[in-house]
């Protein structure tokens, strides 16, 4: 018995090595990174120096931080308004036609985000855009490129995040107790009343969770800012991007990923903290 | 009320499916330039993937790079899913649970943390070290996956197996692992999408020495505009379409999305 207890250890030995050397130490690597000191040689070394943090507490990085925020934050309630009606009809689809468009869905939220930000460049240019229908109602006169604009950002974001709240709401929508439903219905609340007064209620944390996953998730765009957005539409994860890769400034770059860290697991925080006492 | 559900219904279709649609026509385009409606037909930009060198080397590398992380990803889920299910080991789950971790952090994180420490290492811009990265970064696929494959094994049949004098290594293989494969193959199946379509993590491991498609995509991006794009685009999304459409075959789509208790 002894013996095949500790094979059951020996067995999760390679796994171990995978996750603790390829994510624990990158990981690690990250925080040890944001408070190293710089070097004469313009490299730097291990230390405790928090000069990045500071440079990150001027208004310029504050106000990024703060449009992230804010922007993400649009972006889910946006996301959630557009995918609950759809996710709550394909519950009521037949088997068939759901599984195709789960199929569908699940196919283009896998779409490299890479190609989204392009299709939605395409969608909103001058040549080949949605403003040369509107010239051929007669609604404008002259066809113009949308880019790049708060609006193509935003609505290209919440593209990308549409599947994604469907599929986070789906479970709890398939799920629901339809006899519910059926009780108010005989009870003649109307189906608009049934809507807002039961279904809703019953499928709020799913709701919650939900908003705070798009969030997360679109606090790590990084192409639609910077393909369909000015500079001025760029969140963190452009921004520590930049840092890293055309900069080569590691240290601040980990710094900024670390506040981006924390400001994701803090909404996480405090909305199943809010939520779980309001239930 | 049924025209408001078919307003809406209609709406949220176009909203989804016309982006996809105006590539679609776009990529079909006779022309060098951009225009929509299309001039002309012609599958010169799809024939341009496999002809020009440097697209068609981009597609093997991110098929090759997709196929070997999705291999390696399932390769490590596979143990820590099954010692946590079997043995409820407390370690397993607690090695579950930290390989589900890198996927809900925003994905620019973990690229920046597998940046440092391949340069930190001194091996920077090899290719394992993308499929490495792909793999840990994507674990919560094939551990999720598996952990909702094995919970559907009833116990009553492992012990029926043993008493009939069964070894372990046979309840795993005539048992377990039947009613498990759908299940890897689903999580297999994710990972090779999702690495197949990833820009970030794959710029900052080997940005500068190997080119996958979503990398060369963006960096033409930049140059201007290519048809071949737009052609790139539909081709992901049928191979996006086939893998899933796979799963659903294969395997249980709606379990693993939760549909069901």
């Amino acid at each position: 018995m002894q013996k095949s207890a500790l094979s059951r250890y020996i067995g999760l030995i390679p796994s171990s090595v995978m996750i603790g050397a390829f994510f624990v130490i990158p990981f690690v690597l990250i925080l040890l990174t944001s408070v190293s000191t710089p070097t004469d040689d313009g490299g730097y070394a291990t230390g405790f120096d928090l000069q990045h943090f500071e440079r990150f507490l001027t208004w310029f990085y504050i106000e990024r931080a703060l449009f992230s925020a804010g922007l993400c934050a649009l972006i889910a309630v946006l996301s959630l308004l557009i995918a609950y009606p759809f996710t709550y009809f394909l519950t009521t689809f037949p088997p068939r036609t759901q599984t195709f468009w789960l199929i569908y869905i699940l196919a283009q939220l896998s779409l490299s985000e890479v190609l989204i930000a392009f299709s939605w460049q395409i969608l909103l240019s001058r040549t080949a855009g949605v403003a040369n229908i509107l010239v051929w109602f007669g609604v404008i006169e002259k066809s113009f490129a949308m880019t790049p604009s708060a609006g193509a950002v935003v609505a290209a974001l919440v593209y990308l995040t549409v599947p994604f709240s469907v599929l986070l709401l789906f479970p709890a929508l398939s799920r629901l107790d339809k006899s519910l439903i059926e009780a108010s219905r005989t009870l003649g609340a109307s189906p608009l009343r049934t809507f807002f007064t039961v279904i809703i209620p019953v499928t709020r944390p799913a709701i919650i969770s939900g908003g705070v996953t798009v969030f997360v998730l679109t606090l790590g765009a990084i192409i639609v800012p910077q393909v369909l957005g000015k500079p001025e539409h760029w969140t963190l994860s452009v921004l520590i991007t930049d840092q890293a890769i055309f900069n080569f400034n590691m240290p601040f770059a980990s710094a900024l990923a670390v506040v981006l860290l924390v400001l994701s697991a803090t909404v996480i925080w405090l909305v199943t903290k809010f939520s779980g006492k309001k239930a | 009320m049924r025209a408001l559900r078919s307003i809406y219904l209609a709406l949220f279709a176009l909203y989804l499916i016309g982006p996809i649609l105006v590539i679609a026509a776009v990529s079909f385009n006779a022309k060098k330039f951009l225009a929509f409606p299309p001039r002309g037909f012609s599958f010169r930009w799809y024939a341009e993937v496999f002809v020009a060198n440097d697209w068609f080397t981009a597609l093997k590398n991110s098929l090759f790079i997709a196929f070997a992380s999705a291999s390696l990803s399932v390769l490590i889920a596979m143990p820590v899913a099954y010692f946590a299910w079997r043995y409820g080991l407390r370690y397993a789950k607690a090695l579950l649970a930290l390989g589900v971790a890198p996927f809900i952090l925003p994905p620019v994180i973990m690229a920046l943390a597998f940046l440092l420490f391949f340069t930190g290492i001194g091996l920077n811009g090899l290719m394992i070290n993308v499929i490495i990265a792909h793999a840990v970064f994507l674990l919560a696929l094939p551990l999720v996956t598996i952990s909702l494959g094995l919970e559907s094994v009833d116990h009553a049949l492992i012990e029926a197996s043993q008493t009939m004098g069964a070894s372990n290594a046979v309840v795993f293989r005539t048992v377990i692992l039947p009613i498990a494969a759908p299940f890897a193959f689903a999580g297999f199946a994710f990972c090779f999408v999702l690495s197949l379509n990833e820009y970030i993590i794959a710029l900052m491991t080997v940005g500068f020495s190997v080119e996958t498609l979503p990398i060369k995509i963006f960096n033409a991006l930049r140059y201007g505009y290519t048809p071949v794009i737009a052609s790139i685009a539909v081709i992901f999304m049928v191979i996006n379409i086939v893998i899933f459409a796979l799963i659903a075959r294969f395997s249980n789509l709606a379990r693993i999305l939760g549909a069901m208790e």
